[in-house]
């Protein structure tokens, strides 16, 4: 399957990454490429077979609800490009749209 | 004295710090001075903790050492203190290991040939001009050139198989669920599982009895530890029925490999084990479930990396990582969702079941770990999809979430092969028992590189 230019764009903004004009070139074709190869799963018959999506046999995992040691405040945000008073500084989600209450 | 430590294998090194042949600040300054000659050369280590107590290993650098930078190869990540340790590095500190270095990988462990690790590719001893397999490329050329007693290594798809074949060490993958991965920064994380790399098939048993079993934080670990017992493993294999998977010798096995390999199979006969032809029919489609399946794991896994609470921003990936995202987001992505991913996870049943059925005939599966020998650095780097066939034999194991061990066979091209052993899950210990009983038949292990 080929996936175009303007596909890999998209597929770039899904996935948050910004690629420069080359690599959108570079991953347009090498992704191509790629899919050609997977398409070669399209030759197994699966139509009677169920997923498979974990191979530890483990399932509903649970322990008692109950408080145990964690990382500190500190340690937690030691990491933290930007921090303030304790918290880490991110971008605005909701940005102010003029003319809003 | 300082060359006859670092040759000692983790066993030998134990008995002989008990017999008080040498005490630990002696064992460190003999790694640490081995190090400082050749680590310049081979690019093995990204951090080096000059320490005088504790038995030295070398950690690949995609697990967690509180205290100590931590990058998966990524400049990302180039900054980063973890602030706790992983399971694995508490374990092995409760038997009195230390990190003596943070070991080379490719990027968030993406890559079979250490050449996607930001911080410059891994030489590998045997020849400076050729790689040392991947991810765990550090951690497989630390412990070829004994530059730590023995490493830990991560395998997605074959990592720290594929490495121990192209260096000629032990490398063994762990049953999926058997050690924790809590505090290994995830690449897919149905896949992912860390395991040791070392001198010798006891010492691989060794230390997965240190690092396996039950925890907490994380909830696909079973309860089921290794034990290796105090007889050590059993040499003796009488009987045994090894399969021989006549997929695994098919196009792009380089005739090299198979001649050594087969010799290696011949060797098992020899010894007592009865060969039989075993067929693994989805193998052919193992790599392209693969990547599906994992670049989906990754395209969730990774958006993690906001440059938020951790990290710098996502421009600072390196071209196979944000190949890898596309390629999961995409799959993933409105449209394409059954074809690719409902469908790799179909196939992914399949493959499974060619091992449940095969191990119905035989006790273990051995075949080669690598299509080729240590390829030439830069050669592959330019093509993707030639780099993601070189784990056409690894990634079958790594679906099915079996254990899995490249163990030394020989050379080809003057370059080391492995010998693949593939078990029944949760059943590492017939794959150890098989080379052991191999190892002790033959002196691979023992060749060494002119550094």
């Amino acid at each position: 399957m080929k996936l175009t230019k303007d596909q890999v764009k998209h597929v770039a903004k899904l996935a948050n990454l910004p690629l420069t004009t080359e690599e959108e070139e570079r991953y347009s074709e090498q992704l191509s490429k790629v899919l050609d190869y997977i398409d070669q799963l399209n030759q197994v018959d699966t139509s009677n077979v169920e997923p498979t999506f974990n191979v530890s046999g483990q399932s509903n995992v649970m322990r008692e609800d109950e408080t145990a040691p964690s990382l500190s405040q500190d340690e937690a945000l030691q990491n933290a490009p930007k921090k303030e008073n304790g918290f880490f500084v991110t971008k605005g989600v909701f940005e102010e749209v003029e003319g809003s209450a | 004295m300082t060359n006859n430590i670092t040759k000692l294998t983790l066993t030998e090194t134990i008995e002989a710090l008990k017999r008080k042949e040498f005490s630990e600040e002696e064992l460190n300054q003999a790694y640490l001075s081995k190090i400082d000659t050749l680590n310049p050369k081979l690019n093995i280590f990204l951090e080096i903790q000059k320490k005088s107590r504790g038995i030295p290993a070398a950690i690949k650098d995609c697990i967690l050492t509180k205290g100590t930078k931590t990058t998966a190869g990524s400049k990302i990540l180039s900054n980063f203190i973890p602030p706790y340790n992983a399971t694995v590095i508490d374990k092995l500190s409760e038997q009195g290991v230390s990190v003596i270095g943070k070991a080379n990988c490719d990027e968030f462990t993406m890559g079979s040939s250490g050449e996607n690790s930001a911080f410059g590719p891994t030489k590998n001893p045997w020849d400076l001009n050729k790689v040392p397999g991947g991810s765990s490329s550090g951690s497989a050329a630390a412990v070829l050139a004994d530059l730590c007693t023995f490493a830990l290594g991560t395998d997605t798809g074959g990592s720290i198989r594929q490495p121990a074949s192209l260096c000629g060490i032990v490398g063994l993958k762990p049953s999926y669920g058997r050690v924790s991965r809590y505090g290994t920064i995830a690449m897919a994380s149905s896949f992912d599982q860390i395991g040791p790399m070392t001198k010798s098939v006891e010492d691989a048993g060794l230390v997965l009895d240190w690092i396996s079993g039950e925890d907490n934080y994380d909830s696909n670990c079973r309860k089921e530890k290794f034990t290796l017992q105090p007889g050590r493993l059993k040499a003796e294999i009488k009987g045994l029925k090894v399969g021989v998977p006549k997929e695994y010798f098919g196009k792009g096995l380089d005739a090299g490999v198979e001649k050594v390999v087969k010799e290696a199979i011949k060797k098992l006969e020899e010894l007592g084990a009865e060969v039989v032809e075993v067929n693994l029919p989805h193998t052919e489609y193992g790599i392209a479930a693969y990547y599906v399946l994992i670049t989906s794991e990754i395209s969730s896994n990774y958006a993690r990396y906001d440059g938020i609470r951790y990290g710098g921003t996502r421009d600072l990936f390196g071209p196979e990582v944000k190949r890898r995202i596309m390629l999961g987001t995409f799959a993933l992505s409105s449209g394409y969702y059954d074809d690719y991913y409902a469908k790799a996870a179909k196939v992914r049943t399949l493959i499974k079941q060619d091992f449940e059925r095969v191990f119905e005939k035989c006790d273990v599966v051995v075949g080669p770990v690598s299509p080729t020998v240590a390829w030439n650095l830069g050669e592959k780097v330019t093509d993707p999809l030639t780099m993601y066939l070189a784990d056409v034999y690894t990634v079958p194991a790594s679906i099915a979430g079996i254990p899995g061990i490249s163990i030394p066979c020989g050379f080809s091209d003057n370059l080391p092969v492995g010998l693949q052993i593939l078990g029944k899950y949760m059943d590492e210990e017939t794959i150890l028992n098989v080379g052991e009983v191999y190892e002790q038949a033959t002196n691979w292990r023992k060749e060494k590189p002119k550094l």
